[in-house]
């Protein structure tokens, strides 16, 4: 009995986490920027892609394994600082100040873009980069065996949370991300370079999309189409969450996480239906989300 | 008098779709086809545009196209009812009052939020159908062959015999939505987009006119859902997916909210643009769409409409000089 | 004024380019044959499935343009004619997938199509291309539910069903004395997953009636993270895990369950399992029981078509072929034996669509995977020879696939008018396995 409750909560937290990491930079980018970002799913790809193309090369270097992190954070780096000034200064920025749906629209079509730009890049086949995953070795949970790359994910994605959380709220320039959030206009009068501001937070944004790839390329086989459900699943943690907010991120991913987890093991039928259920119930008792604070009217 | 005329937008409806009718009989099948597809695509759009002139944007008709072409589906399958007219008319019935029912719970929000909670809406829908079994979940079922008032058309005329009834729905909607948006609650909804609170201050329920609105758009977008399965003879679940509804948004961009027959423009064109780069284009039809989209959006931000418009004050400027 | 000029130019441009492009492309000879290719190109099929088969069908296209097949397949192309292929993307779903078909039929004006990897697809294209009257060969899919609910006039399965594929591997467990006392089984949550997980788990009750069904898992497709499912399968400790994943969803499953020890504590068997090997190499896991839904690959006969074929495709791209281009490769044998018949029949002159269909029904050729018979469905479905093997290390430290036992066609596949869930459910009545 207590090792299956150990379980179902240690795969809920482990796959959680996961979810939140992906989520992360979805949710910062509404909250700064007010879009809802559909090509987070191929900055993702992107990411993964990358990983999956950079490991090789620093395995080749004769760098010791241990530091592999180091490869995967400076991928996700590379493709942050690529795709930003693409995204953000050429084509996204047309666009402030016009309606969100039609930015919704335009990132939709970036989306469709990058699909096709994975495969121009790396053709059709796929990558495998399941060395990262060994050097934490194995660890005995209960009756199973657990890698322990899986549940260093769970460290990752709360330092990556809280990084974000304290440089928000403790640091100086968080506060002034904090108060073009609130009213871009105020803030543009009292001095803050609101472009300025807007392109650092789409890179952090790229850069925890693509992190997210980048860590789960060693789970997978990177190839065409990995995108995909990315975006279905992490809008679902934000719509939880509430669309913009990061404790809403975690607590998305929590539910979902061991909703899901508590499905597989006791009631797998449910399981390709819980995460559309939470989302639903969501939506029917605080169409906002948890975390959705209250809005002024403006006349 | 005759300068009244001409003037009408019965009549100058009525003349347009006899000339679609007449075209329909010497353009190739394919292309018949194609305008039927963009006609039930359009029909969506028609109802994104009628929000949009509410200043809302759903992205998630997906929802009411997958309920319209369920529906149609099911009747066709279950209860033997294959004949078109009817299965358009009853879908967009039975959508419009499933957004009866959502309105009220959607008309509380704007933007972004509206968008997003009709997104979440499609894919719970989406959830739902996969997952159940006894309508084929993630493959879908085949419609039966449609009937036309008790004759059913041979194989070489079903496809044109449909584009007729498109036609005709078509115009017969084109003008009740032009009176409507001519009415009260029609001319409400801009005032809507433009400041709602000054709306509610003169006396007038900005509530009340994003139901109507919401409730007109799940119709449309029924009627468009039955009729793009009447038309493919085959329904899925990923009529309630998010692409699908990301190419309704896009047709309504494209077209702008300006004019009627421009969403029908937009609708076919987006059509032959998507169905001609997957043709030459395989390996990479995604990126020609999404450059297409990208484009269209940066050069004609408010649509093809807004040409429509320009031209026909124009015509009116000189009438009256 | 500015926007009026942009959108005219922009609107004008791309109705000028289209209708250009169009255009020029409408010039066809009599000696050709035009054939729509579907099959996916992009999405996550793709890779696994969609473009290794369009490797293998393009190359074997080229060949029997040159000419350069062997006997009996040596004339050019599809007797004589010259074979133009025009592939579509297979991704989008069913109803995307029926109007594919129909620009392909009405405005290509194909002379056939083959294609089709998903079983929706398979299930949403049949009643259409009748409607049109459009020859059509399914190639790939698995559901026994297209012939077995309908009959088609136009349409040809040039491969076995899915039945198939997990009748084999029970018989097998069976046959070598696995332990299958408790099974267990992950399977996508969609009509293949379902099906496979049916024939299998009903085709081990029925030859050990008393083993029980521990788990059954229906992930969604392309779920790509399976650690939950990992850990509720091992909880379980079923003595068989069946799988019948494909494509990224089982190489992820795999590079996820090897390092938890799955592959070691249990044996698990795979029903489609040999076309990730090319790409997994040898991070494929040792000691599974997999199948290649024919007799395909590294289980394919050791005849002179196979050699030819097999090393024809290494050569080109470097990597063995897995069952997908086999499966095209055989569709497209398959469909220019029924036209060179058709055209024998018809006095050498190029046959029309009906003439070809007559000579497809019940046609019987020699394909590198064995000898294909096209004896359900009333002559529209194939039934092919199957076999089963295990992974192990060889001495280089390569994966290879050992113990492989061969079954008759007859013997995993349901005679023609009762359906393959009805023959498992009633005991395989009428199989001959010798």
């Amino acid at each position: 009995m207590f090792d299956e409750i150990l379980t179902i909560f240690l795969d809920g937290a482990i796959y959680a986490s996961w979810l939140f990491i992906v989520a992360l930079g979805l949710t910062f980018v509404f909250g700064v920027l007010k879009i809802l970002n559909i090509a987070h799913g191929g900055i993702y790809a992107l990411g993964a892609y990358s990983t999956a193309t950079l490991v090789p090369i620093f395995y080749s270097l004769g760098m010791p394994e241990e530091l592999v992190v180091l490869a995967m954070l400076f991928s996700a780096l590379a493709v942050a600082i690529v795709i930003t000034p693409i995204m953000e200064r050429v084509i996204l920025r047309r666009f402030y100040g016009q309606d969100e749906v039609l930015i919704v629209l335009v990132t939709y079509a970036i989306y469709l873009v990058l699909e096709d730009v994975q495969k121009i890049i790396w053709g059709m086949k796929s990558f495998y980069v399941s060395e990262p995953r060994e050097i934490l070795g194995a660890v005995e949970m209960g009756s199973l065996y657990y890698v322990g790359y899986d549940l260093a994910l769970i460290g990752l994605a709360i330092f990556c949370g809280l990084a974000l959380w304290l440089s928000l709220n403790k640091t100086k320039s968080g506060k002034i991300v904090l108060a073009v959030i609130h009213n871009p206009e105020i803030s543009g009068c009292m001095g803050v370079n609101i472009n300025k501001v807007y392109l650092a937070a789409f890179f952090v944004g790229a850069f925890f999309a693509a992190l997210a790839g980048s860590f789960t390329a060693p789970l997978i086989s990177v190839q065409v189409g990995i995108s995909v459900a990315v975006v279905i699943e992490s809008f679902a943690v934000v719509i939880i969450g509430g669309l913009g907010s990061i404790p809403g991120a975690v607590i998305g991913a929590l539910i979902i996480g061991m909703a899901r987890a508590a499905c597989v093991h006791k009631l797998p039928e449910a399981e390709i239906f819980i995460m559309y259920l939470c989302m639903a119930g969501m939506l029917i008792f605080r169409p906002k989300g948890l975390f959705q604070g209250a809005q002024a009217r403006k006349i | 008098m005759t300068h009244k005329f001409y003037n009408n937008l019965i009549v100058q409806s009525i003349f347009l779709m006899s000339v679609l009718i007449i075209v329909g009989l010497f353009i190739p099948n394919w292309l018949v086809f194609v305008i039927t597809k963009a006609i039930a695509y359009g029909l969506v759009a028609l109802g994104i545009v009628t929000l949009m002139r509410g200043g809302l944007v759903s992205f998630g008709q997906g929802f009411v196209f997958a309920i319209g072409g369920y529906t149609a589906g099911l009747l066709g399958t279950q209860a033997g009812l294959t004949d078109a007219v009817l299965l358009l008319f009853i879908s967009f019935l039975f959508t419009g009052f499933v957004g009866l029912i959502f309105g009220p719970l959607l008309a509380r929000y704007r933007d972004i939020f509206f968008a997003m909670l009709s997104l979440a809406f499609s894919m719970v829908l989406y959830g739902v159908l996969i997952k159940i079994d006894a309508i084929g979940g993630s493959d879908g079922f085949v419609l039966p062959e449609s009937t036309y008032f008790g004759i059913l058309p041979s194989s070489d005329y079903a496809d044109y015999a449909l584009y007729v009834v498109s036609i005709i729905l078509t115009g017969i909607v084109s003008v009740l939505l032009r009176y409507y948006y001519n009415s009260t609650p029609g001319l409400i909804a801009l005032a809507v987009r433009e400041n709602e609170l000054r709306v509610e201050y003169l006396g007038a329920s900005a509530f009340r006119v994003t139901v109507l609105n919401f409730t007109i758009a799940a119709g449309l977008g029924g009627m468009g859902g039955a009729l793009n399965g009447i038309a493919l003879g085959h329904i899925d679940p990923e009529f309630s997916y998010w692409t699908t509804s990301g190419e309704f948004v896009f047709i309504s961009i494209l077209a702008g909210y300006l004019s009627v027959p421009a969403v029908f423009l937009a609708a076919l064109l987006l059509e032959l643009v998507r169905s001609f780069s997957g043709r030459y284009f395989p390996d990479t039809w995604q990126l020609i769409l999404g450059v297409f989209l990208i484009l269209s959006i940066i050069y004609i931000p408010t649509g093809i409409g807004s040409f429509f418009k320009k031209f026909m004050d124009k015509l009116n400027k000189k009438k009256n000089e | 004024m500015k926007t009026f000029r942009h959108c005219l130019i922009f609107v004008s441009s791309i109705l000028i380019s289209l209708f250009s492009v169009f255009g020029s492309a409408n010039a066809d000879g009599h000696k050709e044959f035009k054939l729509g290719v579907v099959t996916f190109l992009s999405g996550p099929a793709a890779e696994p499935f969609g473009v290794p088969a369009w490797n293998g069908g393009k190359l074997f296209i080229d060949l029997l343009n040159a000419g350069n097949a062997p006997a009996p397949y040596d004339k050019v192309g599809f007797g004589g004619m010259k074979i133009t292929a025009i592939p579509i993307d297979e991704s989008g779903g069913a109803t995307k997938q029926v109007q594919e078909f129909r620009n392909l039929v009405q405005r290509d004006k194909v002379d056939a199509v083959l294609g089709y990897v998903s079983s929706g697809d398979c299930m949403a294209i049949p009643s259409v291309a009748d409607e049109l009257k459009a020859l059509t060969v399914l190639y790939d899919c698995g559901t026994p539910r297209v012939f077995e609910d309908a009959s088609y006039k136009y349409v040809f399965r040039t491969a076995a069903h899915a039945a198939m594929d997990n009748i084999a591997i029970a018989r097998y467990l069976m046959g070598k004395g696995y332990d299958v006392s408790s099974i267990a089984g992950i399977n996508q949550n969609y009509a293949w997953g379902k099906d496979s997980w049916k024939d299998f788990n009903v085709s081990i009750k029925k030859l050990s009636p008393n083993s029980e069904i521990k788990n059954e898992l229906f992930p969604k497709i392309f779920a790509g993270q399976y650690g939950t499912e990992i850990s509720a399968l091992m909880n379980s400790k079923a003595k068989v895990v069946h799988s019948s994943l494909w494509g990224g969803d089982l190489q992820s499953f795999i590079l996820q369950a090897k390092p938890r020890g799955l592959f070691k504590r249990t044996q698990v068997v795979f029903s489609a399992g040999d076309h990730v090997m090319p790409g997994l190499g040898n991070k494929y896991p040792e000691g599974v029981i997999l199948g290649a839904r024919g007799q395909y690959g590294m289980m394919a006969p050791d005849t002179a078509l196979n050699r030819w074929f097999y090393k024809a495709y290494m050569d080109k791209y470097g990597v063995f072929p897995a069952q997908p281009p086999y499966r095209m490769v055989q569709g497209l044998m398959g469909l220019k034996m029924a036209i060179e018949k058709a055209m024998d029949n018809n006095g050498g002159k190029r046959p029309n669509k009906d003439q070809i269909a007559t000579a497809f029904t019940g046609l019987e050729w020699e394909a590198p995977g064995g000898l294909v018979q096209m004896k359900l469905g009333n002559g529209h479905q194939a039934i092919q020879p199957h076999a089963i093997g295990k992974t192990v290390k060889d001495k280089d430290g390569n994966i290879t696939i050992t113990d492989i036992v061969r079954y008759s066609a007859n013997c995993v596949n349901p005679p023609n008018g009762i359906k393959a869930v009805d023959w498992i459910e009633a005991g395989f009545p009428g199989s001959d396995c010798k």
